[in-house]
């Protein structure tokens, strides 16, 4: 598949998350002349039940999606490797307590624990956050965990315990620049997952709040229109599937060129 | 094959133990006074001491937990601050739909996965091929709240084929099943690829070739039995994938099961119900994948030798 058209879907929505503040954008602004306006020359993608434009506030929920998921993947990657790369190291009961610790978060399955941890926190951006990194880290723990379990016996690390440095360089030093191929892809992955958990649990109503737009919210108040206005539901879910398959589509690809293989 | 069986019934004891452990701790996350936020802000004084001791909140941590699991140990999870009934009787009502999507969904997932999965494995770097596997990254990228909307608008709505919603027979059931089966068959068609062009490759099957059997035999008899030992791992694995997308795919087609039940009671700020629902499909997804371990060392005598040894 070419690569020129996922890459160009994820800058795109990178300027818009970026600059979009400076975009004339206006998704609170209702008119009422043009409620459930289909899209069309004069009317972009098309206006809502109350007749704000859906051009507006898809651009502005590309914002959300964007950062959310950056912060989340970002807060999980560093806690996450931080916890399974110094599990495996240290190894013993810390990383006993760790396995198990990962195996117990694992059981919660799919993306209910954040429901629930969205659900009883409020809702709300930061709780998003909170939520969804609280789930994400287990990941790459065990994604980390593995890797270094399976490098921690080299040579080149032997000699750096001879030559006397510490864990914590060990781990930094040397350790960290061999696993950090595959924890970029699993990030990529990551942050394909956390734009769709993220629109999810807007979906539910558990995420950001109206009139502040999301994806999932959009999609949600969509479904109540769909006979009239089809293109309530369509505009913000195809925005979202092309952000997510170009992520997923460019993460394949980095894998295939990093060649690395995760399980 | 007792040790691994041991072994692994006693890692699934202490994962449920730390679910539970979990769930119970959930309900102190709420922010503020949990008793305040479920019953309102104008609530009575009177009333709130009532059902913060109804729940055990005014007592040590260490005694609400013993509570707690003592409540588990006898299936008493506690009262429904909306409808005041056992949680248990509510929770039984509400497992039958959900278990008939996710067996209904696993089935959608298989029948689609495994043809899917084996063309392209078979005709592999064909148009198939790409096919099947941009089909899988389609499916892997379309999340089920969009794609349930998305067949209620084309099946529902301009077909006129499936009920919008609703749990009434058995035409309701097909489109939030196709929901939930296609993003996990999505993810089984490229592992059963994957491995299946694995097991291709090996030298027993260019032997079984070399003696003249028919492609089809080859394929059937010797290829598929050993390429589905990986893909029952993540048959079992996904299971967890599909009972969070149960939940979400109960929201989108109003489907009377544990899913709708979670989210109700968020909103309804039923937090004992909410911690019960999470429990049990957490649960569910735990003894699933213990079973899923087991059938796979019963399928494969190289795993149970070597725990045992």
């Amino acid at each position: 598949m070419r690569l020129w058209l996922p890459l160009l879907i994820v800058v795109l929505w990178l300027l818009l998350a970026l600059f979009g503040p400076w975009l004339p954008l206006l998704p609170d602004h209702i008119e009422l002349t043009r409620i459930l306006l289909p899209p069309g020359v004069h009317a972009w993608l098309g206006y809502d039940d109350l007749g704000r434009a859906l051009a507006d506030r898809v651009i502005v929920g590309a914002r959300f999606s964007f950062f959310v998921s950056i912060l989340v993947v970002s807060v999980s990657v560093v806690i996450g490797t931080f916890v399974g790369a110094s599990s495996a190291y240290i190894g013993g009961r810390l990383d006993h307590v760790v396995v198990r610790i990962i195996d117990i978060f694992l059981a919660f399955p799919g993306i209910l624990l954040a429901i629930a941890l969205a659900g009883l926190l409020g809702p709300g951006l930061s709780n998003v956050v909170i939520a969804l990194s609280i789930v994400g880290w287990v990941g790459f723990a065990r994604l980390s965990r593995a890797q270094v379990l399976s490098l921690k016996n080299r040579e080149h690390v032997q000699a750096a315990v001879v030559l006397g440095a510490g864990k914590f360089r060990i781990i930094v030093r040397h350790l960290l620049p061999l696993i950090a191929a595959p924890l970029i892809i699993e990030s990529t992955f990551a942050i394909a997952g956390i734009v769709i958990a993220e629109a999810g649990l807007s979906f539910l109503g558990l995420g950001i709040q109206p009139p502040t737009p999301s994806w999932g919210s959009m999609i949600r108040d969509g479904t109540r229109y769909m006979l009239v206005s089809p293109h309530m539901v369509l505009v913000p879910g195809i925005a979202l599937m092309l952000v997510v398959l170009a992520v997923n589509m460019l993460g394949d690809r980095l894998r295939d060129w990093m060649d690395v293989r995760i399980k | 094959m007792l040790n691994f069986l041991l072994s692994r019934l006693f890692s699934a004891l202490i994962v449920i133990l730390g679910v539970s452990t979990l769930v119970f701790m959930l309900i102190h996350i709420v922010p503020g006074d949990p008793v305040e936020v479920m019953l309102g802000e104008s609530s009575q004084v009177a009333d709130r001491e009532a059902l913060r001791h109804a729940l055990g909140l005014d007592q040590s941590l260490l005694s609400q937990m013993a509570h707690y699991f003592n409540g588990l140990l006898h299936f008493d999870l506690g009262q429904s601050l909306h409808s005041k009934r056992p949680i248990i009787d509510v929770l039984l009502e509400r497992i039958p739909a959900t278990a008939e999507l996710a067996v209904a969904g696993l089935l959608v997932a298989v029948l689609i996965a495994f043809p899917l999965g084996m063309i392209a494995a078979v005709r592999r770097d064909s148009a198939w091929d790409s096919g099947a596997m941009f089909f899988s990254m389609f499916g892997i990228s379309v999340p089920n709240f969009w794609m349930g909307p998305l067949l209620i608008l084309f099946f529902s709505l301009w077909l006129g084929w499936f009920p919008v919603s609703g749990r009434e027979n058995l035409a309701s059931l097909v489109l939030p099943a196709l929901t939930l089966g296609t993003a996990m068959a999505a993810i089984l068609s490229r592992m059963v690829r994957a491995s299946l062009l694995e097991v291709l490759g090996e030298d027993y099957i260019r032997t079984a070739r070399a003696k003249g059997m028919s492609e089809r035999i080859v394929l059937v008899h010797h290829a598929l039995r050993n390429a589905m030992l990986p893909v029952i791992t993540l048959l079992g694995l996904q299971l967890g994938t599909l009972l969070g997308g149960a939940v979400i795919t109960e929201i989108v087609f109003s489907w009377p099961g544990v899913g709708q039940l979670t989210i109700d009671s968020i909103n309804r700020r039923d937090y004992p119900v909410v911690q019960a629902c999470i429990l049990l499909i957490s649960l569910a997804y735990v003894v699933i994948n213990t079973l899923t371990d087991l059938v796979y060392a019963w399928l494969d005598p190289r795993i149970r030798l070597e725990e045992g040894r």
